[in-house]
């Protein structure tokens, strides 16, 4: 069971603002979940290596050389703020 | 003009029976007409369709044509195109409009293809009715009570109201198959790794993969040619070379052996629904193909599996929305930079998605990732043996795409396992990397359902190729809910 001190503490590590509203539901909910994957508990994994990812390949690896170009215009288009070609946030040093 | 398949329309086009322009006006009187009910799309490129039509009319004019050029498709929203919005069907980017081209996007356009618009979808994909879109859901052709299936539920209804010819999608746990079955299309969704996905937004990337919604598998086999094969800039591309489906699906099919879990037949599986996909199974069996009873003995384990290792990944994945450089920012202001990334992604984000983002940090947190995260990549590993047992012994295994029918618009909201376990036949492929194919095959009280085939890695030809006879032999694939025939 998943209470409401638990879905604050994972809201903060996710950085996800909650509502007081939002918290009842995301513990009920969660709860659930987490009831229904508790199923995996059960299971005898004994021996059996962890799959990350269905390529039974190795992966390949490119020439280290740089490819990309300078687009930070066409970028910065979307950004909520920019000034001289950088991103704006918070002010977060007093 | 409408009901006309991808391989038809291609035949016409170059017999000059019709031009790309008369044929993309077509299809955009068509979403006019029709998507204030069923609200398929989220952005339609009309000036972009036009133009490109206009292009592809040149092309054709002048022999240097494909033969997907002049042919109007659709793109689900979670691909990006540049200089058109990209939403993800999220308010978090209901204002980003792309600086690029998926690879996909890019393939299928230098083939000529025109894109009609970006369909609606499950926010960030996730969800498996269409209700978890910001722009509202989409509603079911058959019955506009109902939901269409997701999380390319846009793409579905589009294709099956044949307001779009064909449409683009992702599966990530059966966001293809699904809403294909419960609109009665066709849908694909390849081996992971033949289709690229860079510029498609990722969700869970060990088991993200793009494919078609199409009425056809020809048609599947059309598109899946031009979008597959290797691509640099997605370092899980595979370098395989492309068989070339389209001509594939038309040659001699061989009498291949199909595995069936007995297991999908239990009481989770509608009754009616299970009657249509035995009368399905026997008409594959009358073409030729051999049935033969398996056991996938872990496969009822690939929900709790699925709902560990997709929402870990999605946490991880997601965790590029801040507001910062691009999406959405709240308009109220932050004192620090904790606060304003957490005002950002907790208004900017639906609840579905933010659930999933907690119960990745949940299952990730300190203290509980042996327990959830590598326990899960462990029964993954369990799933995907016991496909690859199966496939010593059959060519397809075969089954029910869902359990049941479409169902109503809010029947499964409050409850997000109820919602999850529809995609209880559709994630064992996921988890395993493999092809994976919905056939329309028959209707369940007046709603149609789907059959899928899994096949072995790369094997996507031959899934092609038993869906074209199997078609070929059914007219399951041409019905078309009656307001839009």
């Amino acid at each position: 069971m998943l209470g409401p001190d638990d879905i604050r503490r994972l809201c903060r590590l996710a950085r996800l603002d909650i509502s007081a509203t939002e918290i009842a539901d995301a513990s009920a909910k969660l709860s659930s979940i987490v009831a229904m994957v508790d199923q995996l508990q059960a299971v005898d994994t004994t021996g059996v290596a962890p799959m990350a990812h269905p390529l039974d390949r190795p992966q390949r690896l490119r020439a280290d050389v740089v490819t990309d170009v300078d687009r930070h215009e066409l970028y910065q288009r979307n950004a909520a703020q920019v000034e001289r070609d950088l991103y704006l946030v918070p002010k977060v040093i007093e | 003009m409408h009901t006309r398949t991808l391989a038809q329309l291609s035949a016409d086009l170059r017999a000059r029976r019709m031009s790309a322009t008369e044929l993309t006006t077509h299809f955009l009187r068509r979403i006019e007409k029709h998507d204030a009910t069923l609200n398929a799309f989220i952005t339609v490129t009309r000036e972009q369709a036009l133009a490109a039509a206009a292009a592809a009319d040149k092309r054709l004019a002048n022999g240097n044509a494909t033969p997907l050029t002049g042919l109007p498709i659709a793109h689900k929203d979670i691909f990006c195109t540049a200089g058109v919005k990209t939403s993800c069907a999220s308010k978090m980017l209901d204002n980003f409009v792309a600086p690029y081209d998926a690879t996909i996007v890019e393939r299928l356009q230098n083939a000529g293809v025109v894109m009609l618009g970006k369909t609606n979808m499950d926010e960030f994909a996730m969800g498996s009715s269409n209700e978890t879109s910001f722009y509202g859901p989409v509603k079911n052709p058959w019955d506009h009570a109902l939901v269409p299936g997701g999380s390319s539920g846009g793409s579905a209804a589009a294709v099956a109201a044949r307001i779009a010819p064909a449409a683009t999608g992702t599966d990530t746990g059966g966001s293809i198959r699904q809403p294909a079955a419960l609109t009665g299309i066709t849908g694909i969704k390849p081996t992971y790794g033949r289709v690229s996905r860079y510029g498609m937004i990722a969700f869970a990337s060990s088991l993200d993969q793009a494919g078609v919604l199409t009425q056809t598998a020809e048609d599947a086999a059309l598109l899946l040619e031009a979008m597959a094969g290797f691509d640099e800039r997605d370092s899980t591309s595979l370098d395989d070379a492309v068989p070339n489906y389209s001509k594939l699906v038309n040659e001699p099919w061989e009498k291949i052996k199909i595995g069936v879990p007995e297991s999908f037949f239990d009481k989770g599986l509608d009754a009616d629904n299970a009657m249509v996909l035995r009368a399905a199974l026997k008409e594959l069996e009358k073409l030729g193909a051999t049935l033969k009873p398996i056991e996938l003995p872990h496969i009822h384990l690939s929900v709790p599996a699925y709902y560990v290792v997709a929402p870990a990944e999605a946490s991880s994945n997601l965790s590029r929305f801040d507001g910062v450089r691009f999406g959405y920012r709240s308009a109220e202001k932050a004192d620090d930079l904790l606060a304003f990334y957490m005002r950002n992604r907790g208004e900017g984000f639906g609840a579905e998605v933010k659930r999933r983002i907690l119960t990745g940090a949940y299952v990730l947190s300190a203290g509980y990732f042996d327990a959830y995260y590598l326990q899960a990549q462990r029964v993954r590993k369990l799933v995907s043996d016991d496909f690859t047992r199966a496939f010593r012994e059959v060519d397809f295994v075969a089954g029910p795409t869902t359990p049941a029918p479409a169902f109503g618009l809010g029947q499964k909201t409050g409850d997000p396992i109820q919602m999850y376990l529809n995609d209880i036949y559709t994630i064992g492929a996921n988890l395993a990397g493999l092809p994976a194919m919905s056939l329309p095959c028959g209707l369940v009280r007046g709603l149609p359902v789907g059959m899928q085939l899994v096949a072995p890695p790369l094997h996507e030809a031959q899934l092609l190729k038993t869906g074209h006879y199997f078609q070929r032999a059914t007219d399951w694939h041409q019905r078309v809910p009656a307001n839009y025939a």
